[in-house]
């Protein structure tokens, strides 16, 4: 049991792909692999830790004001990411930008405070958050992949992986990563109905 | 304020930088609430009745309060004192605007309810929702420290509220092309959601022709 609370963030009920959440910061970051791997490990930290916090503290605090609280224990965490990246990934967290503090606002994480760690025992709250997290890491590299490779032709910054193919600049940009998510979704929405079908 | 920058401001906040088609802030209501024009257009409306003031109430606290040099601190710790130079800024910054715009947002959503009880029905769900709204935290903390140059209080203000107009510009496109999409024979695995990330990539795509108009 322990352990499909672990695997189901990262398939099942992935939280990009199927859940659609924390869909802003999955665009905004995934122009290219470093800083969609920042980003995704930087929220999975929030999220374990927030989870662990809030799951200790569920008994504790009163049913009103659960909100607030909840949202405090994640602010904490993101500040504590923010400056941990801003110290030792300078150029990372100068690109990603905004999009650290803004995790706090991510609906992933105030979710699954809400709809998990309140009502769960702190194991299996570390545990699904730790699910979720790489869940949403796996499907941001997945999306940044795409479009790092066809639309700067480099990973991770190293230039020329498809040799001589000319990138598609549209991808890097606003407009391609809406395309390209609708298209991902699309997909992934066929492959399930397929498998539903036999 | 000369006339060049809030005109600037303006044209950037609603086509050049529109929130939701450039900046990707606020695309779950956007998402969410995007399917009927008028639900689209009070949801717009809220929220950007929500970002211009908590553009103000942020900018307040940010200038009195976290900013090294800031009145308050000067004002407990002496002008001398590492709390006053240093600012609060890096430490709270995250935690003070998430609990002042949770606690505007309880506000407007009260207010909302006893005033208007049609409108607080037809937003339902997404009127709490406005909290994690990172368009709104993403105008507060745009304003005040990620800006290419300082803004005065006005035009912090200016850009909340013009932000709020782009978000509910591109709300307002994109229900009514949800309305008609409706009635189209789209195939089974794009309806709904993914169709929905085609279309607004192609008004995204769109809006790319107004780069270049400011700076």
């Amino acid at each position: 049991m322990d352990i499909r609370e672990l695997t189901k963030g990262i398939v099942r009920s992935n939280p990009i792909f199927v859940l659609l959440l924390g869909i802003c910061p999955t665009l905004a970051t995934s122009n290219s692999l470093a800083t969609a791997v920042a980003m995704g490990l930087a929220a999975t930290f929030v999220l374990v830790c927030s989870n662990v916090v809030i799951a200790v503290i569920r008994n504790a605090v009163p049913k009103g004001v659960r909100i607030p609280c909840y949202i405090v224990v994640i602010a904490s965490f993101v500040t504590i990411a923010d400056l941990m990246l801003q110290a030792h990934f300078p150029a990372v967290s100068e690109e990603i930008g905004i999009f650290i503090p803004l995790i706090v606002v991510n609906c992933i994480i105030l979710g699954r405070a809400e709809a998990f760690a309140s009502k769960n025992t702190i194991r299996a709250s570390l545990l699904d958050g730790a699910g979720m997290g790489i869940g949403f890491t796996l499907g941001l590299m997945l999306v940044a992949f795409v479009r790092e490779l066809f639309g700067s032709n480099s990973l991770f910054g190293h230039q020329g992986i498809l040799g001589s193919y000319q990138p598609m600049s549209v991808l890097i940009q606003a407009p391609g990563a809406f395309l390209l998510l609708g298209l991902m979704l699309g997909l992934f929405n066929w492959i399930g109905q397929l498998r539903k079908a036999r | 304020m000369d006339l060049n920058r809030i005109f600037a401001i303006v044209i950037a906040n609603i086509l050049v930088h529109n929130f939701i088609l450039t900046r990707f802030l606020g695309l779950c209501p956007f998402i969410g609430v995007s399917k009927r024009t008028s639900s689209a257009f009070g949801m717009g409306m809220a929220v950007t009745f929500v970002m211009t003031m908590a553009s103000f109430i942020t900018y307040v606290l940010y200038a009195f309060v976290l900013k090294s040099g800031a009145p308050l601190l000067v004002w407990i710790a002496g002008a001398e004192s590492e709390l006053a130079t240093e600012g609060l800024e890096t430490a709270l910054r995250t935690v003070s605007y998430i609990l002042v715009i949770a606690a505007l947002v309880q506000l407007v959503e009260m207010f909302l309810r006893k005033t208007f009880p049609p409108l607080y029905r037809s937003l339902g769900i997404y009127l709490p929702l406005i909290t994690t709204n990172c368009a709104v935290m993403g105008v507060a903390l745009l304003n005040t420290t990620d800006a290419p140059e300082p803004l005065a209080m006005g035009e912090a203000v200016l850009q909340g509220f013009c932000a709020g107009l782009g978000f509910t510009l591109a709300m307002l496109l994109m229900s009514g092309i949800r309305e008609r999409l409706e009635l189209l024979d789209v195939p089974k695995p794009m309806r709904g959601v993914p169709i929905a990330f085609v279309c607004t990539g192609l008004m995204a795509l769109a809006f790319l022709g107004f780069n270049g108009m400011v700076r």
